[in-house]
């Protein structure tokens, strides 16, 4: 990719983003719940008007729409994103807290849903049509039309209640915790990305130097390894990187049902909470996140296919 | 030829299910062994039983019954969405293909963001902020899913304008209108109704997942996501309570993924015919 092109796609990164973070911040306007109220009624304690007109003006919520979110956004430029109403603390230092968790789970998951997902679509598409074949697309059928949040129930019934190997108490971050949340993930993504993986590799067998190769005498496995598995590659980091939108969304689920503190879990307690600054500088990163992630696959791709490089044939 | 009459018999056997699932759905009413919002305290947690096939849950209402009359609230909620955003999304894309422009632009923009962004993560924030319940849960998932549709009704608008009868229809001064309801509608529509067809299962298991969250149904709806969500909390006294509902959602979704691929098989084999 070019630096013009790198650029262009920044841009667009911008804008995406501003977007985003404009419709969440409607969002808090079209909410039914009050912040205010959130925030100082504790238990059955009954607080005056006053006081919360106060607080209110405090927060700046009195002001109207476009000052909100035009100092909001000003606050972030500068490293701002403004106080978590609910855990009383910077929005960033909170989102800085959970981060850790949900990075350590989805790169586990990533690493899981990789060993599981490249053998079997490569075991699929070589073995095409054989029982392995049918066995293997059975599985991934099944794992897509399983809810992960049930798999995970069902792991955290067997394996930790009825076997009682792993812990089942969440709530900090550690080896033997993540196990099941991990490979819950990776069993959801896996099935996807089997597929994937198969469809990618039969797609460069079918291509003509595959036959070259043959009518050349040059064994199977070889071409396997040295020839179908790394162009394979293109075409599967894109769908990882499209994958990972899909965690992104999906930890949160998996997080509450294994109490795994992390960004998923805590924006769900915000939103319960109507922690609006914290929801919105959660968006707001899980964009970035994603979006970082995504733009890395593509300059990724320039060193990866060389014919890429001088931005020539393609 | 054989590879479609085998196509065509598995369609027609998935159909079957989908029918007798949607048979079961809207006759929930009258197949249902006991009132499904019926508490009675003194049946909580029962095990299953030939009394109660499924048990009961903690406030001592039949989970059998409330499963079959969840199974209506699902399917009503995803057939919902899915019809709303096909027919969204299609319009969308159909007139940002015909026109072009302006209109085109600001779409596929819309669109653009859209895919640069994990839905789901805005669909629990805009459920979640909107506040619990089924009309919010459709409207969250529907706004950050009607950009697939669009995008793909307009490339196959784009793909249809090159044809030779449009251009024939329009050297003929027919109306752009009447282009667009006559002549594009009419083809554009198979391979949006095999796109939807396929999108049942994921949609189902989304509203499900916000469901499960809280930001969906709220009690006492029977809703298979909500159930689990309450299931998850006996998990170690009442296991039943989540793998029933787990497990009719894993089954419908099956049929409606199987119904959907199938679906999609007879359609292409046609085209090839």
């Amino acid at each position: 990719m070019k630096k013009k092109e790198i650029m262009h796609r920044v841009i667009q990164l911008m804008i995406t983003l501003v977007g985003v973070t404009f419709l969440t911040f409607c969002l808090t306007y079209l909410s039914p719940g009050d912040p205010v109220e959130m925030l100082l009624e504790v238990g059955d304690t009954i607080v005056s008007q006053e006081t919360i007109a106060e607080t209110r003006a405090q927060l700046g919520l009195d002001k109207p729409f476009h000052v909100q979110y035009i100092r909001w956004i000003t606050g972030i430029a500068h490293g701002d994103m403004g106080l978590s109403y609910s855990a009383k603390m910077p929005v960033a230092d909170r989102l800085w807290q959970c981060l850790p968790g949900t990075l350590s789970l989805a790169v586990s998951a990533i690493i899981i849903m990789l060993l599981i997902s490249v053998p079997c679509g490569i075991i699929s598409a070589v073995y095409r049509n054989h029982k392995i074949d049918y066995f293997i697309r059975g599985l991934s059928f099944l794992g897509i039309s399983m809810p992960s949040f049930w798999v995970g129930l069902i792991l955290l019934y067997i394996f930790g209640l009825k076997l009682g190997l792993f812990p089942i108490a969440g709530g900090v971050v550690s080896l033997d915790r993540i196990v099941l949340p991990a490979v819950t993930l990776a069993i959801a993504m896996s099935a996807k990305y089997t597929r994937q993986v198969r469809t990618a590799v039969l797609e460069e067998l079918g291509q003509d130097y595959v036959v070259g190769a043959r009518t050349r005498g040059i064994p199977m496995r070889k071409i396997l390894w040295h020839h179908v598995l790394p162009n394979a590659c293109l075409p599967l980091i894109t769908l990882l990187g499209l994958s990972i939108g899909w965690l992104l969304g999906g930890v949160a689920v998996i997080e509450m049902v294994f109490s795994w503190p992390g960004l998923g879990k805590m924006a769900v307690h915000a939103i319960e909470m109507r922690d609006y600054p914290l929801v919105q500088g959660f968006v707001l990163w899980i964009a970035l996140l994603y979006m970082g992630i995504n733009l890395l696959v593509d300059i990724s791709y320039t060193y990866l296919d060389p014919r890429l490089k001088k931005g020539g044939v393609q | 030829m054989k590879k479609f009459f085998k196509d065509k018999n598995l369609f027609a056997l998935y159909s079957l299910f989908v029918l007798f699932i949607l048979g079961a759905a809207i006759f929930a009413p009258w197949l249902v062994p006991y009132d499904p919002f019926d508490a009675a305290m003194k049946d909580s947690m029962l095990a299953p039983s030939f009394e109660h096939l499924f048990g009961t849950d903690k406030l001592g209402r039949d989970c059998l019954s409330r499963i079959l009359f969840g199974m209506q609230t699902s399917l009503m909620m995803t057939l919902s969405l899915v019809v709303i955003i096909s027919g969204i999304g299609m319009m969308i894309g159909l007139i940002s293909g015909c026109y072009g422009g302006k209109v085109d632009m600001v779409f596929m923009r819309i669109a653009d963001m859209m895919l640069a962004f994990p839905g789901i993560v805005l669909a629990i924030a805009i459920a979640g902020m909107m506040g619990g319940n089924i009309f919010n849960t459709i409207l969250a998932l529907a706004v950050v899913s009607w950009t697939k549709y669009a995008r793909l009704a307009r490339s196959l608008t784009l793909k249809l304008r090159e044809r030779d009868f449009i251009a024939a229809a329009i050297t003929s001064g027919t109306r752009l209108r009447q282009i667009v309801w006559r002549h594009m509608l009419p083809n554009i529509l198979p391979t949006i109704v095999v796109t939807a067809a396929m999108d049942i299962g994921t949609m189902m298991m989304e509203l499900a997942g916000l469901s499960f969250l809280g930001f969906g149904a709220q009690p006492p709806t029977p809703e298979w996501g909500l159930m689990l969500n309450e299931g998850r909390q006996h998990i170690q006294t009442a296991p039943w309570l989540m793998i029933f509902p787990g497990t009719a959602i894993l089954i419908i979704v099956t049929i409606f993924n199987l119904w959907g691929d199938s679906l999609r098989d007879i359609m292409d084999t046609q085209k090839i015919n």
